[in-house]
């Protein structure tokens, strides 16, 4: 069976996370509810006047595919996999708004071609002339899970030797508001919003897109192997450490294999329940890392773990402001993910270095 | 000829039936389900006739016996029915006693609620519990709590061939052994948002839709959820199930033309149907009928009929249909509960007509099967196309 590797990334966050090494400049931000995205120069990348038309997470994604397009050295290639939670919610928003404030009168279509939630894989498709597979999930916290799923799939089927994969979600104001009046934000003005040792319900929000080039061939440039991926609708708290037990013993691992593990705390005292015992018990030896802090919370956030998994392995090193422990070792080989959103929608992803 | 794999349930509610019976029904004797618009208030009431199930919210609750607290979109509400049948009709008790999955489509989601209270969240705490349902996820999440599923839960949102994608990858999950059984299919109900965008776009149908028509003038959007179940060789064998028929070929592909028109030529949907038959391992010659996209949009019917022409050669088109005048355009939908009709095509033996056509297209020869016809039919080929230039074909096979 051909294994899947990472040849390639592009990650568009609320950190500097391009033409850097490993979140050496990093800012700690614990005073918004909210995280936006550090804009890339778009036109260095998208045509002027492509850009006026689109969302921004459109653009982002174009821009993080590109980047790990030239990192992985690929022209084209053979499936483009996205995920995203909300989808475009800008054009959604705008069109709906449209809608209810004028009568269902005097619209414009563009909003409304761009709404859909397979707009990003689609634009990137026609940008690059690529008449491939194309598909898109949508399904909150395993939205980008389901895309690797699927591409890590293809490649064992030997459908694709090449895949670009990737999680974008857009914040949007109304919606933003929307998930404050819902509580899904934390409160304003409650700030520090550290994630550790939160005491409240809901999230600090954020946005970004992450694409990773995935190829079924090590070269010069490959990054990490993706050793397995499994999506659980759902789990109680007290069932998580056998799932993981299993899901490593399903790849011949078991905890003391594990040299550093990524756990998706988000600062949701209900939510993060689900890391605590796994924090306090089942890897109290291994090197511990958060990143949600960086990223802010979104349904592709894990994505952008994904991205500070494989970067720990890049560059053997765990950069102190994603540390959750004093714990270190010498290599880091074998990285596990876990992800969670309010007790669905679990993930566990599984790196190794080749 | 790949033996496919086994689909031993399905369920629908469509315009023209709340059950596969009913859909059949309506489809042997040319009942459409295309009506004036009921349950949502649009100045467009006159102008636009559209594929609606009569049935309100507070029915759909009642039907359903969700409590008062409850946070069910319609399209939640209509993909938790569709999909309750399909695991009945498959003799499922315990859902999760072998490795199960659910991957449904979606294009809209929770956005009938949305845009109902996208003005009154902030003045009525008592619609703020709407605000996540108008999450995709939340919906397949919602009819995965409804059959008591623990296990892989994912959603696709590819537009209009959302369903035809789920399809496919529950097929590929059991091929690859990853899962012994997987629900399969999509739910999309009726919302402003849809028909306002489709109207801008300028291509609903101001009367009945008329497939492959010289004079096709538009679509009709519909409201529809629809799912198979599907299951492995070794579970099919270990439970004696009955296999309805199975799903041999898939195939997706990216038209990369433009986000919201097909290529003239239609290279993704003929890249599609190729790759379906790859993995069919067939040929054009053993389908029986076509199930085609068939919106009744000037453009797609162009690219589509000369994709088929191209892939079948103009004077050898099976017998094809759009039941699209039946259910209108359903979307997410769409591939969903046409595949329900490729399966009774198969079962029952007989091509559903293509109502509504007058006038041959005089870009080609393509003449669409008008009537209900009575034959042998072993394979069915379905198309559904959306925006964003996704592409899928999927072939359905009489199980030997």
């Amino acid at each position: 069976m051909k294994k899947t590797y990472i040849n390639g990334l592009g990650c568009i966050s609320a950190q500097k996370t391009f033409d850097t090494v490993f979140l050496e400049e990093a800012e700690l931000n614990e005073n918004s509810t909210i995280l936006s995205l550090k804009a890339p120069v778009y036109k260095d990348f998208i045509p002027p006047v492509a850009i006026r038309r689109m969302a921004k997470g459109v653009k982002n994604g174009i821009v993080a595919s590109a980047l790990a397009l030239k990192e992985a050295q690929l022209e084209t290639v053979d499936a483009i996999i996205t995920g995203t939670g909300m989808g475009c919610i800008e054009d959604s928003e705008k069109f709906l708004k449209a809608i209810l404030d004028n009568d269902e009168q005097f619209l414009t279509p563009t909003s409304f071609i761009q709404s859909t939630h397979n707009t990003v894989g689609g634009q990137i498709a026609l940008g690059l002339q690529c008449k491939a597979y194309n598909l898109t999930y949508v399904n909150g916290s395993v939205s980008f899970e389901s895309a690797l799923f699927d591409a890590k799939m293809m490649i064992e089927e030997e459908e694709a030797s090449s895949i670009l994969v990737g999680g974008i979600d857009e914040m949007a104001d109304y919606t933003m508001s929307l998930f404050k009046l819902a509580g899904f934000i934390k409160k304003e003005n409650q700030g520090p919003y550290s994630i550790l040792g939160s005491t409240t319900k809901g999230v600090v929000f954020g946005e970004g897109a992450t694409f990773f080039a995935l190829e079924n061939q090590i070269k010069n440039n490959t990054i990490a192997e993706i050793l397995d991926v499994e999506i659980l609708n759902k789990l109680n708290v007290s069932e998580v450490e056998n799932k993981i037990l299993s899901f490593l013993a399903v790849n011949s691992l078991e905890i003391s294999d594990i040299d550093a593990v990524l756990l998706g705390y988000n600062g949701d005292v209900d939510s993060d329940l689900y890391y605590k015992n796994l924090s306090n018990t089942t890897f109290i030896n291994v090197p511990q890392v958060y990143y949600k802090h960086l990223s802010g919370e979104y349904d592709t956030a894990s994505a952008f773990g994904l991205w500070v998994g494989s970067k720990i392995i890049q560059t053997q090193s765990i950069p102190d402001i994603v540390k959750l422990n004093a714990l270190d070792k010498q290599s880091y080989k074998t990285i596990l993910l876990y992800n969670q959103r309010n007790g669905i929608d679990h993930s566990f992803t599984l790196i190794s270095s080749c | 000829m790949n033996i496919g794999i086994a689909i031993t349930g399905m369920g629908i509610i469509s315009s023209i039936g709340n059950s596969v019976e009913e859909n059949y029904n309506a489809l042997r004797n040319s009942q459409i389900g295309i009506t004036t618009i009921e349950n949502i208030a649009t100045v467009h009431v006159d102008v636009i006739k559209v594929g609606e199930i009569k049935k309100t919210n507070q029915e759909l609750i009642e039907e359903l016996q969700l409590g008062k607290d409850n946070n069910f979109s319609r399209t939640a509400m209509l993909g938790t029915i569709a999909a309750k049948q399909a695991v009945k009709n498959a003799g499922i008790t315990s859902i999760n006693e072998y490795r199960t999955g659910l991957i449904s489509a979606t294009s809209v989601g929770g956005m009938d609620m949305t845009e109902r209270y996208y003005h009154e969240y902030f003045d009525n705490p008592e619609v703020v519990k709407y605000i996540s349902s108008h999450n995709a996820g939340d919906n397949t999440e919602k009819i995965a709590s409804e059959l008591g599923l623990k296990g892989m839960v994912t959603t696709i949102s590819t537009a209009c061939s959302s369903a035809a994608n789920a399809i496919m990858l529950g097929a590929r999950l059991i091929k690859s052994g990853k899962l012994d059984r997987v629900i399969v299919g999509g739910t999309d109900a009726l919302s402003k948002f849809t028909i306002n965008g489709f109207k801008t776009l300028m291509i609903l149908s101001d009367g009945y839709n008329k497939p492959f028509d010289n004079d096709r003038n538009g679509l009709n959007l519909g409201e529809a959820a629809a799912y198979l179940v599907l299951e492995s060789e070794e579970l099919v064998k270990k439970e004696n199930k009955k296999v309805l028929a199975r799903v041999s070929g898939y195939g997706n592909a990216n038209d990369a033309f433009h986000q919201t028109a097909s290529s003239e030529n239609g290279d993704g949907a003929f890249l599609a149907m190729e790759k379906a038959f790859k993995i069919a391992k067939l040929q054009p010659e053993q389908i029986d009928y076509i199930n085609v996209h068939g919106t009744a949009t000037p453009n797609n019917d162009l690219s589509e009929g000369r994709a088929i022409a191209r892939l079948f050669g103009e004077s050898k088109v099976p017998d094809f249909s759009s039941t699209k005048p039946f259910t209108g355009h359903t979307l997410a939908a769409a591939a969903a509960i046409e595949a329900v009709y490729s399966v009774l095509a198969i079962q029952n033996n007989v091509v559903f007509p293509n109502l509504n056509f007058k006038t041959p297209m005089e870009e080609f020869n393509l003449l669409p099967q008008t009537t209900l016809k009575h034959k042998n039919i072993e394979h069915v080929l379905s198309n559904s196309f959306g925006f964003g230039g996704n592409c899928s074909t999927l072939i359905f096979s009489k199980s030997e």
